[in-house]
């Protein structure tokens, strides 16, 4: 490894300046005394006897294996004071970018626009197992300050060595170091590293309180923004490699499929086309990506069908047939004893369908194999699963696969899965030429982990006086997250069968299933806050106070009084025909409140959500703005599987295949939004990227039962489904 | 039917010679490198691939390159000019109107042919023009608070 230009290592996770990417040579193979090497007088800060070592290839570390401890994995102070910053964390959208940059500006008092981030590249960026869950900031924040306050902690000894000071008595400033009681006297970290090398142990250094945050809690311009206004930004699908060639695989008609014959004569004959087969990957490669995909269109190809199955309507006794043992979530009291006190019993089912991730950019990647070593630019979420799926994949060591992750178009959760960066890597390993490979819509949505559809059983009870004594809940097919009850019930028990992430028997679901932003908690938060609804009606009550009435856990008290203060509630009991309703969730260890209005036309069954308030106890606040955007995106993108999102299927066949039947949200649908960042300094920040679409479900069929007395059990809630529940109400 | 086919991009004669059925999409992003203009559908559903064709926000992904013969194509690259952002990037930039932003360069040029022809667009009109353009991270808010900022900047002069 000879190349010293530090400044452009910045540029490479996220597509940086756009000018980096392929035509760099990528370091290869690195070890971390190369590492050191590389950077050049940078200064890492570096524990010599640490046994974990960010470079350290994955399966030789413990079973379980967890962020490096050696801090010097995150971060580099350059000679040009500039601050690079490695996280295996990616950019999706979501800001992560831009507020882990915040935290360690913060805890390295270095100006914000001096952090340049190296995001999701598995040669330069330490461990982590996918940008998920909404815990870039919950889980390796805390992480990122840790390293950021011991650098600022090893930066400030040589301050104090260099000016012959007190370190207790320093000042920092956009990373200039002064004595406040000797004027003149100043030295910049770059001034401290210029030149040196330095292997320092320190016992740990504290983090900033929130009180002292300056960085923290502001909302400044996305780091991202320019690139992504200018067209520069570049996405997997955009690297050009020179010699590449462009890949169309042929996919079968249906899930199950087998492929019985095939002709790919004419398609040969497409003047520089080539045909690929290995094994169970037949590809169409061409310089140019709609000529590949002409050629492939010449390919006779005639496939078995699977056996027959279920379909869209059939898949809900399909999942209860299926669906393995229930398992215990949680319980308290007795059912039993719940029964004897119950006046009033409510019981019923809830349903949600397949819902895609669609992400506006297809799943892309591009690969090269130079000297034995595989570069993959991939639209993926989880950049070192997927670097082990290549190397598996390839037969190669993981040390000679490296996955580069630039701007993600989106994911979602959808971009966990990452087939297509195998079928990159592969296709360039048989051609021996760079290859790219771009799914269109079609294989988007057949090869997409949906959110499961899922079936909710609830029976409930109040008592004679209208208080709730009974909650007996079981989810199939969903998963249990955030399935226990936070309202106060004795007599509680709740069970889930089966769910998104894997270990249901074969078949259960009939085609990949996985994360979909907030996984289990849309079709938990649904069942649960609709039949929360129905119960506050039967008792009479309105469907605030009602639970208000059942709640003790502050926080969530808290914020449902946040938004109904905002929101100007005025309490009613449903259907009060004014299309107000509320539905509350937990997510991330975050807490929502959501409000909304809607008015339905009740010939055609369409609804309009006319306006959402929706209040948001994260803990502390990182980026306040970019909180927002995500509230506001997922409020947005939950409009989708409430009222139009469901993917059609039969017989291992997605018909849903592009935007123009599978509808997602888009302007003439937008409500008037309002959010609200409740201050809650006390809690560490927590997870913000999907909360709020959690509660989108029951918020609008709560609030569409208030405006005509329709009770809506199924998502989503389409025109047809509620003309039907309008006949039946 | 292979053929040569001249026309004008962001501002620079621009000569290709390719099968003339093929789409304008790829031809820019392949051919000549502009990978701004983003792929989402392939069916005009979707909006990623807008570009701009003599004031005329059109899909890219589904437009023949033989159409475009002879005319003026502004892609998001060709938008700021001698260096300085248009109005309409200056103002997504302000309010946060990415957030993944594949869809954003479909959304400016859409939102740019839009204020060339109705520099003073209602909120309604703007809702829409952009309306066939998706964006699946929820911008939506951001980037019609942008549009009407930059109509505003713009004030009513064409840029």
């Amino acid at each position: 490894m000879t190349r010293d230009d530090s400044n452009s290592r910045g540029s490479m996770g996220n597509g940086g300046s756009g000018e980096g990417g392929v035509s760099e040579s990528p370091p290869r193979d690195l070890s971390r005394r190369q590492f050191l090497a590389l950077a050049g007088s940078g200064l890492f800060v570096f524990f010599p006897t640490d046994p974990l070592d960010a470079f350290q290839e994955p399966e030789r570390l413990p079973a379980r294996q967890g962020y490096p401890t050696d801090f010097n994995a995150y971060l580099r102070v350059g000679p040009d004071s500039r601050v690079t910053c490695f996280v295996g964390k990616v950019e999706l959208g979501q800001g992560a970018m831009t507020s882990l940059a915040q935290l360690l500006a913060e805890e390295l008092d270095v100006a914000l626009d001096s952090v340049d981030m190296v995001m999701g590249d598995t040669d330069l960026c330490p461990w982590d197992m996918g940008t998920f869950g909404s815990l870039s900031i919950r889980q390796f924040g805390p992480v990122l300050r840790g390293a950021g306050a011991e650098a600022r902690a090893v930066l400030l000894e040589m301050a104090a060595e260099q000016l012959q000071a007190p370190a207790g008595r320093l000042q920092v400033t956009a990373g200039v170091v002064t004595d406040p009681s000797a004027p003149g006297k100043r030295v910049t970290y770059a001034q401290l590293v210029q030149g040196k090398r330095i292997e320092r142990r320190l016992e740990k250094a504290p983090v900033k309180p929130v009180s002292a945050f300056s960085v923290v809690g502001q909302s400044p311009r996305r780091k991202d923004a320019l690139e992504k206004v200018t067209g520069k930004a570049r996405y997997a699908g955009d690297f050009a490699v020179p010699g590449m060639l462009h890949a169309r695989v042929l996919r079968p008609p249906a899930h199950g499929a087998t492929l019985r014959d095939l002709d790919t004569a004419a398609a040969e004959k497409v003047d520089g086309a080539r045909v690929v087969r290995d094994g169970d990957l037949v590809a169409v490669l061409h310089e140019r990506p709609d000529l590949a995909d002409k050629a492939l269109r010449l390919v006779k190809a005639r496939f078995d069908p699977p056996q027959p199955s279920v379909d869209d309507k059939t898949i809900f006794n399909h999942l209860l047939k299926t669906a393995p043992q229930p398992r215990l979530v949680g319980e308290s009291g007795s059912l039993a004893e719940g029964e004897k006190l119950a006046a009033n019993i409510v019981e019923e089912t809830y349903l949600n369908s397949y819902v895609a991730h669609a992400a506006l950019e297809t799943h892309s990647a591009t690969a090269t194999i130079e000297g034995g070593k595989a570069t993959v630019w991939a639209s993926t979420q989880t950049p070192f699963p997927v670097k082990q799926q290549v190397a598996q994949a390839l037969g190669f060591t993981p040390q000679n696969v490296r996955i580069i992750t630039p701007y993600v178009g989106g994911g979602f959760g959808g971009k966990s899965a990452s087939r297509q960066a195998v079928e990159a890597a592969r296709l360039a390993k048989l051609t021996c030429k760079p290859v790219q490979v771009v799914f269109h819509r079609d294989e988007e949505f057949f090869y997409d982990t949906f959110r499961p559809a899922a079936v909710v059983k609830i029976r409930a009870a109040l008592t004679g006086a209208g208080k709730m004594v009974l909650w007996d809940y079981k989810v199939y097919g969903a998963g249990d997250r955030e399935a226990r009850l936070f309202y106060d019930v004795p007599h509680q028990r709740t069970v889930s069968a089966g769910g998104w992430q894997g270990g249901n028997p074969p078949g259960m679901h009939p085609f990949g299933v996985g994360p979909w932003r907030a996984p289990s908690v849309n079709t938990n938060t649904f069942a649960r806050e609709s039949h929360i609804d129905i119960l506050a009606a039967r008792a009479g009550a309105d469907p605030v106070e009602f639970r208000l009435g059942h709640l003790s856990d502050q926080r969530m008290r808290r914020v449902l009084e946040a938004a109904a203060r905002q929101f100007g509630w005025k309490p009613a009991r449903a259907p009060s025909g004014r299309g107000l309703g509320v539905a509350l969730g937990i997510y991330a260890g975050t807490y929502v409140a959501t409000m909304a209005e809607v008015a339905v036309n009740k010939s055609t069954g369409r609804v309009q959500v006319i306006r959402v308030v929706c209040a948001q106890d994260e803990g502390v606040v990182v980026n306040p703005d970019g909180s927002r955007q995500q509230m506001e995106g997922s409020i947005t993108m939950g409009l989708g599987y409430a009222l139009a999102e469901e993917v059609r299927f039969k017989n291992g066949e997605v018909l849903d295949r592009n935007f123009d039947t599978y509808e997602i949200p888009r302007f003439s649908w937008l409500p008037k939004i309002e959010t609200i960042l409740i201050e809650n300094p006390e809690t560490a920040a927590l997870g913000c990227g999907e909360p709020p679409i959690v509660t989108m479900g029951a918020v609008v069929a709560n609030a569409i039962h208030d405006a005509v007395g329709a009770r809506l059990r199924q998502l989503p809630m389409t025109p047809a489904r509620i003309q039907t529940a309008l006949k039946r109400a | 039917m292979q053929r040569t086919i001249s026309f004008t991009l962001n501002g620079k004669p621009t000569r290709v010679t390719v099968d003339d059925q093929r789409m304008l999409l790829w031809v820019l992003r392949s051919d000549l490198g502009l990978t701004g203009t983003k792929f989402g559908c392939g069916a005009a559903l979707c909006g990623a691939c807008t570009v701009v064709v003599d004031k005329e926000a059109v899909r890219s992904c589904s437009t023949p390159v033989k159409e475009v013969a002879g005319k003026r194509v502004l892609t998001i690259e060709g938008l700021s000019q001698e260096g300085r952002l248009h109005a309409i990037q200056e103002a997504f930039l302000k309010h946060h109107g990415s957030q993944c932003g594949y869809c954003t360069p479909g959304m400016i040029m859409n939102a740019y042919a839009l204020l060339q022809k109705t520099p003073r667009p209602t909120r309604a009109q703007i809702i829409q023009h952009m309306d066939d353009n998706l964006c699946r991270c929820g911008s939506h808010h951001r980037i019609l608070n942008a549009i009407q900022e930059a109509a505003g900047t713009m004030k009513g002069g064409a840029q």
